[in-house]
């Protein structure tokens, strides 16, 4: 099979690359380590958009409430940096859990658009939450401790750390996919009344399904806090105009409902949008927003989806 | 014999409407029974009450002696009493093979086995029922992609992966090819002998649930018109009146 030794090899080729970025590019590790990051935010988002059918706006949620949490950690606990920060980070994927488990129980019966209203306004709720809350600094927000090493180590060993994080959840997700997991996400979303018609417990894998998207969420936005240096409410924490719109687009620019769509999404949109804002600068927002309307428009199945159609007996992807 | 499900002056209404008036019947263990009456006499809706899928205004529903009109539609089917729909319904962004190994009894979806693949049992078992009912061929192709018949059967294979206990059955012959209805009537058949599953079928051809049902109840706006066996049912003035008009 040319299609298995062809993929592995690509694979490789990409894990090397990505290892080796840092020493080849180190003037780019801050925009590669912000790449890693919107692979798991359109991965995590797919989970539930993709795969189970439900458009969520909501989910920069879990990003928020995991970059406060280790924050808050790192600021309270009294640990060293790395100690403090490791902790923090897994702290923050714990609130962030809870929080997914908390309300997947009230908003994964919303079904439809509605679900999908309902989730926007959690972002927005959350953020005015946080910016009124003086223990998490309010409006001001909050500032992580200083990286302690020396100059420009702190962008190598961020780079890792999101590396890192979209190494563990690639993988994760396609072994969760490849099990009967996945098929339980993809019957919700071709027909939950059949689902439940069989007897199947909707509520308990929708739920399952919230909670590991929430999980990795939060570990992203302890590493992005740390990464950025700085957290405001609004801004970065529960951005929902900006990574919380960025999630659900980059999943569907990539081809939703497949593992390697939103990989591929997450790299055409982060790439455009940076050049976007080196060479369009002052016109970036509109040249984004433009963006948008073309991949809607011109990409509704995404660029995966759309390979598919055009090709499909070459089905790239390995997943589903 | 204890009926294995006894339904009880169950009343459902809509608003005004009274889609279903005192409506009584019985069903014994391994039985084929059937379910007749004109468009809009309350077939599907009685269907509807039986499965949870609204709550009765009124009456009992007894599934295997449990009282089940107070429960949900995942509730009921997790106790064995399955149906499939008028309107079929599959998942049809997944393969036929992947429609029928998720439909194993919920009982092998726990927490822990649910993260993992299919067993070999169940892929067997699932290419044994699809060849049952003659979608083997078929077996990789997204179940979306199957003619509306074809739907049927696959729905039909569906239900008796997750190994029910009963089976209701909205016009499973709605839709087939008419060459293919004797297969299919001959398949019911087996399935009620072999996998000792108790059917009630709601279905608008005579000539098949004539030949189908040991008995028959038929409804009429609602109420329970007549019920018997199917010669008896056949020459019933109420009946012939209820479906060509009084005279």
């Amino acid at each position: 099979m040319r299609g298995a030794a062809g993929r592995r090899l690509l694979l490789g080729g990409i894990v090397a690359l990505a290892l080796l970025a840092p020493v080849l590019v180190p003037a780019y590790r801050n925009q590669l380590s912000l790449l890693w990051v919107m692979i798991v935010f359109a991965l995590t988002w797919d989970l539930l958009g993709g795969q189970m059918g439900y458009n969520s706006f909501g989910n920069v949620l879990f990003f928020g409430v995991g970059m406060y949490a280790c924050a808050l950690v790192q600021r309270d606990a009294g640990l060293g940096y790395q100690a403090g920060l490791f902790l923090g980070i897994g702290a923050g994927a714990l609130a962030a859990v809870a929080a997914a488990a908390l309300l997947g129980s009230g908003m994964l019966g919303l079904r439809g658009h509605y679900f999908a209203i309902g989730t926007l306004g959690l972002g927005i709720a959350a953020g005015e939450l946080a910016g009124g809350w003086d223990f998490v600094g309010a409006g001001g927000g909050m500032v992580p401790p200083l990286f302690p090493g020396e100059l420009g180590g702190r962008e190598t060993f961020f780079y890792y750390l999101c590396f890192a994080l979209a190494a563990t959840t690639f993988p994760f997700l396609r072994w969760l996919y490849a099990g009967r997991f996945g098929l339980l996400l993809n019957a919700i979303r071709d027909d939950e009344d059949k689902a439940e018609a069989m007897g199947l417990r909707t509520t308990r894998y929708k739920t399952a399904a919230w909670c590991i998207s929430a999980f990795f969420l939060g570990l992203s936005g302890g590493v992005v806090g740390n990464l950025l240096g700085f957290i405001d409410p609004r801004e970065v924490a529960f951005a929902g105009s900006t990574f919380g719109v960025w999630m659900v687009l980059m999943a569907i620019l990539g081809g939703k409902g497949t593992l390697w769509g939103p990989v591929l999404g997450a790299v055409v949109f982060h790439v455009t949008k940076e050049l976007f804002w080196t060479y369009l600068l002052g016109w970036q927002r509109v040249a984004l927003g433009l963006l948008i309307v073309v991949i809607v428009v011109f990409f509704p199945v995404g660029i995966l989806g759309w390979v598919r159609e055009r090709w499909p007996e070459r089905a790239p992807g390995g997943g589903r | 014999m204890t009926p294995i499900l006894e339904v009880q002056r169950v009343r459902k209404a809509f608003g005004g409407l009274v889609a279903n008036k005192d409506v009584s019947l019985r069903v014994p263990a391994g039985g084929i029974f059937g379910l007749i009456g004109p468009n809009g006499s309350g077939k599907t809706t009685l269907f509807n009450s039986i499965v949870g899928h609204h709550p009765i205004d009124a009456g009992s529903i007894r599934f295997q002696g449990r009282e089940i009109s107070r429960l949900r539609v995942p509730e009921i089917a997790r106790l064995g009493l399955l149906r499939t729909f008028q309107q079929t319904r599959i998942y049809g962004g997944m393969t036929c093979l992947q429609n029928m190994v998720i439909s194993v009894s919920p009982a092998e979806l726990g927490w822990r086995s649910m993260f993992r693949r299919s067993p070999p049992g169940d892929l067997r078992k699932a290419e044994d029922l699809l060849e049952f009912v003659g979608l083997h061929a078929k077996r990789h192709l997204r179940a979306g992609d199957l003619s509306f018949g074809q739907q049927k059967l696959l729905e039909f294979a569906m239900a008796l992966m997750s190994g029910p206990r009963m089976l209701l059955l909205d016009e499973p012959t709605a839709g087939i090819n008419p060459t293919l209805i004797n297969g299919l009537l001959e398949r019911l058949r087996r399935v009620n002998r072999q996998f000792g599953i108790t059917l009630l079928v709601i279905e608008h051809n005579m000539r098949v649930i004539m030949d189908l049902a040991e008995y028959i109840y038929c409804l009429a706006h609602g109420e329970l018109l007549a019920e018997g066996k199917p010669e008896q049912i056949q020459k019933d003035p109420r009946v012939l009146d209820a479906y060509l008009g009084a005279r």
